[in-house]
């Protein structure tokens, strides 16, 4: 199959209406084959969304996306356990595993992987596929040699392959809440103050250089993680998916951006300059493809 | 106080052969240790051992009755898993007592070629609920589990009944808050991997320099990390103890955690009383001087607690990272 395109959960707090009419628009106007919903990471988020999971999913169905669950990234404390046990027990929609704790529940039952499981090697794979995996999304600090390999592997082992090109690289996940952190709280007093910023609250270095960004427990890169210059690569190893995350800037814009080096309608330069224009203050990296420092940005063509 | 029926394991760190020695003969009931590679999460130069001394070493601890567990505790990834499958294979040869992996390729390898290799999961694969424990127990015949240190001590207890396997519980070192295994804070600066290459802030990226205001900055890669005032003297660069700004902060704050170190002397009682089967000590980089001192000191507040007598009070605070101290998660919830 050509690869296709697949919209990351959404990582932010966004008003609950917001969110709605995010995956409103996305199953009325965007070509996107697959579509993530679900909190990924903060449990205290989730009820603001919960309302909206029915109608947002049967819409997205409705219109011909394929509909993933993803679970938690982090698992620990009991109201993350049952989450992450009731969202595991859907029948309706595959669940997309994003810890140990949901690889607990969801053995021997189809399931998918997520970026947030380990899954650095063939050998992981085979354990997780013999468990009911049957589609990965790899880690994004990956180079591109073990990504072609376990490409590669996804081939030999007959399931689905899926590396993020787009949005703010997740680096980093806590039990402490740094944006709770920030305005002097902590995370059972936190007020959702994460909700002020739909696209992280950014992070400079002391000497004033923009580094990180925080979104509640996550630590993301400053930077935009941009793969389209890399994807043609990606498409000769016979990559199923390409991830673009979820930001606030026209979503749509990037997707057609996306979608054109895809059926290979224009250059990755030409869909690099249209993202540029649907947010001219975006920064973007690809160090970590080139097995370089994450932050770094290279035009290759 | 219930005491448990069999004494709690002292588990120690060594970076060298001659910590290892000192760690036994200071009172160490096992010792943690890795190969000179990316196998491990201290993968830095002049640390580990060599196959000869890791035999050397074994042989060492086992005349002493004592344990030698093999860190095995990074990812390997795709198109390397060579370089591991050889440390498992000279670890099974050199007969250490256990192997510490965090990799679910890995502990795969280690289940299906070696089934009778005992396996503790390292602290590297981020496993805090019951769940996830019960799920590298149930697949891979894990023995031990080495707990974040996000859990307080009732949570500990409670977990303790909930699982099939050990615990084993940081008192002492480094106190990180980054789910362990789950970090690519260093490879977004320096392009080496914590989970892939075992490296945390490598050294070789580590600069100072000092502005005209007599201020002190301490910089990983392009980036950096912290500032003092030349008085002060400057911490090294790890990201997740650096000071940053945020929009609506106007001076740079520590935005993760502050540059201090776990030490749960005070709770030693309380977590034996709670049945934590082993105790460990971080530090695999430390010099033999620290390590005599702290497992000397752990050595003497472990033997009291099981013999009901008070915990004689030691002086560690001059040994914690920036000479502050923590109970970190495990006294009380506030933290997080």
């Amino acid at each position: 199959m050509s690869t296709k395109l697949a919209l990351g959960p959404v990582l932010f707090n966004w008003k609950a209406e917001y969110w709605r009419d995010f995956y409103f628009r996305a199953a009325d106007e965007w070509d996107v084959d697959i579509i993530y919903v679900g909190e990924v990471i903060c449990s205290k988020r989730s009820p603001f969304f919960e309302p909206y999971y029915d109608e947002v999913a049967s819409r997205l169905s409705a219109a011909g996306k394929k509909v993933v669950f993803s679970t938690l990234s982090e698992i620990m404390i009991p109201r993350e356990r049952k989450m992450t046990a009731s969202v595991c027990a859907l029948d309706d929609y595959p669940v997309e595993a994003n810890d140990a704790a949901a690889l607990f529940h969801l053995r021997g039952k189809p399931h998918y992987i997520g970026q947030y499981v380990n899954t650095y090697n063939e050998d992981t794979m085979v354990h997780l596929v013999k468990n009911g995996a049957q589609h990965f999304t790899f880690p994004s600090e990956l180079y591109a040699t073990a990504l072609k390999a376990l490409v590669t592997e996804t081939k030999k082992l007959g399931v689905g392959s899926e590396i993020m090109v787009f949005g703010r690289a997740p680096l980093a996940l806590s039990a402490r809440c740094y944006h709770a952190r920030a305005h002097n709280k902590i995370k059972d007093t936190c007020q959702f103050v994460c909700e002020n910023d739909p696209d992280g609250m950014e992070l400079k270095t002391a000497d004033g250089k923009p580094f990180l960004a925080i979104n509640g427990v996550q630590t993301m890169s400053h930077t935009y993680l941009n793969l389209a210059q890399e994807i043609p690569e990606m498409m000769r190893w016979g990559l199923d998916y390409i991830r673009l995350s979820p930001h606030t800037l026209d979503m749509g814009k990037v997707i057609e951006a996306f979608q054109g080096v895809v059926q290979g309608r224009f250059e990755p330069l030409e869909a690099i300059r249209k993202i540029e224009e649907a947010d001219p203050s975006l920064k973007f990296s690809n160090g970590f493809f080139h097995h370089q420092p994450g932050y770094l940005w290279r035009k290759t063509a | 106080m219930n005491l448990p029926n069999n004494p709690p394991e002292l588990v120690c760190p060594a970076g060298t052969p001659a910590a290892l020695r000192t760690a036994i003969d200071a009172g160490a009931d096992a010792v943690y240790c890795g190969f000179q590679n990316a196998t491990n999460a201290r993968n830095f130069p002049g640390l580990n051992f060599t196959p000869e001394e890791m035999e050397e070493s074994v042989d060492y601890a086992h005349k002493r009755g004592k344990k030698v567990l093999l860190a095995l505790n990074t990812f390997p990834p795709a198109g390397q898993t060579s370089l591991w499958k050889q440390a498992v294979a000279d670890g099974v040869r050199l007969g250490v007592d256990a192997m510490i992996v965090a990799d679910i390729g890995v502990a795969h390898h280690i289940a299906t070629t070696y089934p009778d290799q005992r396996l503790h999961l390292s602290v590297q694969a981020g496993a805090p609920s019951v769940e996830a424990i019960r799920y590298y127990c149930e697949e891979f015949g894990v023995k031990r589990v080495v707990l974040p240190r996000i859990l307080s001590i009732p949570e500990i207890k409670q977990l303790k009944s909930d699982i099939p396997c050990e615990i084993e519980t940081f008192i002492f070192g480094n106190q990180g808050l980054m789910a362990e295994g789950r970090c690519s804070l260093t490879n977004f600066v320096s392009g080496v991997s914590t989970n892939f290459d075992g490296v945390c802030s490598p050294p070789s990226d580590v600069t100072f320099h000092e502005d005209k205001n007599n201020m002190l900055y301490s910089q990983l890669g392009e980036f950096t990390i912290d500032c003092f005032s030349c008085a002060q003297g400057a911490g090294y660069p790890t990201i997740c103890k650096g000071k940053y700004v945020a929009p609506h902060r106007n001076e740079p704050y520590y935005a993760f955690e502050e540059p201090i170190s776990l030490n749960l002397f005070d709770l030693l009682p309380q977590m034996v009383g709670a049945g934590i089967e082993a105790f460990k000590i971080e530090g695999r980089q430390r010099s033999r001087a620290y390590i005599r001192q702290v497992v000397s000191a752990w050595r003497l507040a472990v033997d009291s607690v099981m013999q009901g007598k008070a915990v004689p009070k030691a002086d560690l605070v001059a040994l914690t990272e920036g000479q502050k101290e923590t109970t970190g998660a495990f006294r009380s919830k506030q933290w997080r």
